[in-house]
């Protein structure tokens, strides 16, 4: 793929062997640092004369604060300030995608949800500031409030379209319906869930020589730097945010809440202050995953061809901010279908925002559809597998627009091969093994795949090593070594003499690590950095001392991409053991077939397919925040009352992948953080159903759910 | 004159004596990152029931987060700082490594600190809660995916890197062989 002549020529004229990279698997460049303890994350970068900021959190549903007895405070050992609504600096709209209501803290004396904060106490040290918080006294006029949220709560509303897709309203779904031999009409619900990254949240801010500098657990630096700038009223010149290493974020880690107050407080004390979340305050106040509720009517013919697919869904959001979580995403791409409609509704209640967790919209709404497939599937007595082949469009059903590209059959069929799908008995009940019962499920995701506008800069150097500057993210994802293999072949040199800068925000413009869309944007800045730097070097003879950089920006060839359809496909199988004594479910195998593009680095792309089908695992039967009507609060934020899959929980996972090229895009990148979570929970229900003969079409599937519902198909 | 809410204590880490003052309700695990600066040892609940904070004490596996500094004078600590030997990565640093068994990292000097005590623990004998046959007389069980799952249960992993976790355990497990790869501060 390389031309000699164009290759660069880097120490002595010595031309660097070709590429290749890109597709083999390789270990992670910061591997030896993670396994050592070396790595430095938010919380773990020392500062000399750094103080300490705890929250504190509303402990009402809604109200206003009447007084904070700051006094009592500020004489307690250590401590420094006590910032709140009285002295907070004041901040100016701002968020990642327009004013965010969430950002707009210590602003005044509303409260509109318990675990809002109200305060920060700043000390010496952190124990020292713990206690100031726990001391500090507020006082509250209540106000009656309202979380319970439920489909057809009277303050629900129409979700505003999404910027790239209206609801749908495809043909005549309510005459196909009421024409069709076979319907399928349930309603299906998720409970509310938090992303739970095993680093809290941490920030630490300090003003050095008028200028403000961030160490920081986010996802993308440099958006984050541009809000923190517009929120504080500053030049983004000034403004420098870092998050070298981040422990996990699966979408809660955008402008977080102790950022904005460790900023607050580095303004007014003048000094380094660290602020890190207790694992308490992240449940509180890092964003979820709303409670949804979910109505699917599936209409097909006597054979399973589809006529109708009418998803609704309804989830809650906050009064400070909209959020909307797009379930009925997938619905729109699918199936074929005579009639398709989606409608979303908001529900507004006095509750945290919810926002953006690992599958946003796919991983609720993927339960809904998928289950109810599956349900069709029994209804009209045909194979899950078949039913799902039966409906493939060849463009997209709503749009019509084409697939970039789309191997969801040939995931089914390879999967369920692997599976051994083909030796199911699809009676229910039929397999017992002592007291537990056995069955296995099908079930499909999608996620939407595509680029967002980044730049890259690439500088070589006359010691033969290139350094690649992009400013990426790299939250566990693998995306520093993803990048550094692109950048090796599109230069044509070896993977060991490319060096990674990434994760500041002086590094230039770059989309988040979000939306499956991180490692594609950023690739795609990098591939347009080293064609521009191939191009200088063409015209050197040899590398001067300080070296030659290349730049790439993505933001016109992005702009200039034709409409298409663009989607990671995903097809999973499971197999559960139910215990009939205990109702405990246990899932024994999980296999998932994904068509996602090119796979950069199959190590690292591996472990984030398995690591999303686990994460859907954990949905499918653990994860479930419970909130307490009288209080409005959360009852299990920690993780002894909310539980994530364990080491015990997890089986043997496997995840592979199809052949997928789509050349829409030119690293044909798609994305692998989001699609793995897409389907799993169904495909667990599925085969819960398939053990036992019930349909659990409210997650978790809990052991007491199970066990009052029976096991009418075991005999 | 008010009684004195600090502590002047040595820990001994990694081999090394340090002294320090601290607060009196300074934790072990924040001792070790705010005092001594080693912060490879993270903190991702501060209530036990996460595992990120695993250390070794006196060879057994523990939660910082749970143990008063003051508390553990005298005790010999290993860090994940203290697993390998000077440059040499440990058997189970290394299949981490090898295997991918990660992906954010956070949960990974946990993991790691657990995984050694682990396979020390089975080598001895130390039955699980997987463990079929508990009685002595019964011999030692194969540490397999069973027995490593149970054993490891204590440390979470959001990225859900369990499976690749277990793997390298079990290398690392079978690496042993005779020459030790125990830890002892
Ligand atoms: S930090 Fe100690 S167990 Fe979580
Ligand atoms: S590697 Fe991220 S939590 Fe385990």
């Amino acid at each position: 793929m390389t031309d000699t002549t164009a290759r660069p020529r880097t120490d002595g004229g010595v031309v660097a062997p070709a590429g290749g990279a890109v597709g083999t698997a390789r270990t992670r460049l910061e591997g030896r640092d993670k396994v050592t303890g070396a790595a430095r994350y938010a919380a773990d970068v020392p500062f000399d004369g750094l103080a300490h900021g705890w929250l504190v959190l509303s402990t009402v549903a809604r109200g206003r604060i009447t007084s904070m007895d700051t006094a009592a405070v500020l004489g307690m050992p250590g401590v420094l300030g006590v910032v709140h609504h009285g002295n907070a600096p004041r901040l100016h709209p701002a968020g990642l995608f327009g004013p965010d209501g969430q950002l707009q803290l210590l602003q005044d004396d509303r409260v509109p949800h318990v675990g809002r904060p109200v305060a920060l106490v700043v000390a010496r040290t952190p124990q020292q500031a713990r206690a100031g918080a726990a001391a500090l006294t507020v006082t509250y006029a209540q106000e009656p409030h309202d979380t319970v949220f439920r489909a057809g709560h009277p303050a629900g509303r129409p979700a505003p379209a999404a910027p790239a897709r209206p609801d749908a309203d495809l043909g005549d779904v309510e005459a196909e319906i009421a024409a069709a031999p076979v319907v399928v009409d349930q309603r299906y619900t998720t409970p509310e869930e938090h992303h739970s990254a095993m680093e809290p949240h941490a920030s630490m801010a300090r003003w050095e020589d008028g200028r403000l500098e961030v160490v920081d657990s986010n996802q993308g630096s440099f958006m984050v730097a541009r809000v923190l700038a517009t929120l504080f009223g500053l030049d983004q010149e000034i403004v420098r945010v870092r998050a070298e290493h981040v422990g996990g974020g699966f979408g809660s880690k955008g402008v977080g809440p102790q950022l904005v107050l460790a900023v607050m407080a580095a303004t007014l004390l003048r000094r380094p202050v660290r602020v890190a979340l207790t694992r308490r305050q992240v449940f509180s106040t890092t964003g979820l995953r709303p409670a949804t509720e979910q109505r699917l009517r599936l209409a097909s013919d006597s054979t399973g061809r589809l006529r109708a697919i009418d998803h609704a869904t309804a989830a809650f959001t906050s009064t400070i901010q909209e959020y909307v979580e797009r379930n009925t995403e997938a619905s729109n791409v699918m199936y074929a279908a005579d009639a398709i409609r989606t409608r979303t509704t908001v529900v507004p209640l006095d509750l945290p925002t919810p926002g953006w967790m690992r599958g946003p919209g796919a991983a609720a709404g993927s339960f809904a559809l998928e289950s109810a497939m599956d349900e069709l599937a029994q209804a009209v007595g045909v194979d899950p597998v078949e039913l799902r082949l039966r409906n493939e469009p060849s463009a997209g059903p709503v749009s019509g627009l084409p697939f970039s590209s789309r191997n969801l059959a040939a995931c089914l069929r390879e999967g369920a091969r692997r599976f051994g799908w083909a030796d199911r008995d699809p009676r229910p009940g039929t397999r017992r093994e002592g007291r537990w019962l056995l069955g296995t499920g099908v079930a499909c995701g999608s996620y939407g795949a595509g680029a967002l506008p980044s730049t890259a800069a690439i500088t070589a150097r006359a010691d033969g090593s290139y350094t690649v500057s992009v400013g990426a993210a790299d939250i566990g994802t693998g995306a520093r070594t993803a990048l550094a293999l692109v950048a090796a072949d599109a230069l044509g040199v070896p993977p060991e003499s490319v060096r990674m800068r990434i994760a500041d925000s002086r590094l230039g413009a770059a989309w988040f690590a979000g939306g499956s869309k991180g490692t594609a944007s950023w690739s795609w800045a990098v591939t347009a950095a080293a064609a521009d730097l191939r191009e200088r070097l063409a015209s050197v003879d040899r590398v001067p001392p300080d070296g030659v950089t290349g730049r790439g920006d993505t933001t016109d060839a992005i702009g200039a991409l034709g409409k298409q359809e663009r989607q990671s496909y995903g097809a999973q199988f499971a197999e559960v053991a139910v215990d009939t004594g205990t109702g405990e479910v246990r899932v024994r195998r999980m296999l998932g077939m994904f068509a996602a593009g090119r796979i950069v680095n199959p190590l690292t792309a591996r472990s984030q397919l398995v690591g999303g089908m686990t994460m859907g695992l954990s949905m499918a039967l653990h994860e479930e925040g419970a909130r307490d009507e009288a209080l409005g609060a959360l009852v299990n934020s920690d993780f002894a009352g909310y539980h994530i899959s364990a080491h015990a929980d997890v089986p043997d996972i496997e995840a592979d992948w199809v052949e997928d090229v789509d050349d829409s895009n030119p690293s044909g990148i798609k994305g692998v953080g989001e699609v793995g979570i897409a389907g799993t929970a169904a495909a667990i229900a599925n085969a819960v159903w398939h053990a036992t003969g019930v349909r659990h079409r409210a997650l978790p599937v809990r052991l007491d759910r199970v066990l009052e519902s029976g096991f009418p198909a075991a005999r | 004159m008010p009684p004195s809410t600090t502590s002047a204590i040595t820990l001994r880490v990694n081999g090394e004596a340090h002294a320090l003052t601290v607060d009196n309700r300074t934790t072990l695990l924040d001792a070790l990152r705010d005092g001594l600066d080693l912060t490879g040892t993270k903190k991702g609940c501060d209530h036990g029931q996460c595992g990120a904070c695993t250390v070794l004490v006196d060879g057994r596996r523990a939660l910082s987060c749970l143990q008063f500094a003051v508390a553990a004078e005298g005790r010999g600590i290993t860090t994940v700082e203290g697993i390998a030997d000077g440059e040499a990565l440990h058997p189970v640093q290394q299949a981490f490594l090898d295997l991918d068994g990660y992906q954010c990292g956070y949960c990974t000097p946990g993991q790691i600190c657990s995984a050694v005590a682990v396979i020390e623990e089975h080598a001895a004998g130390w039955p699980s809660a997987a463990t079929a046959d508990v009685r002595p007389e019964a011999g030692p069980v194969a540490l397999d995916a069973a027995e490593i799952r149970e054993r490891m249960s204590g440390n979470l992993c959001r990225c859900g890197a369990y499976n690749a976790i277990v793997r390298a355990v079990a290398q690392a497990a079978d690496a042993r062989g005779t020459d030790s790869a125990a830890v002892t501060a």
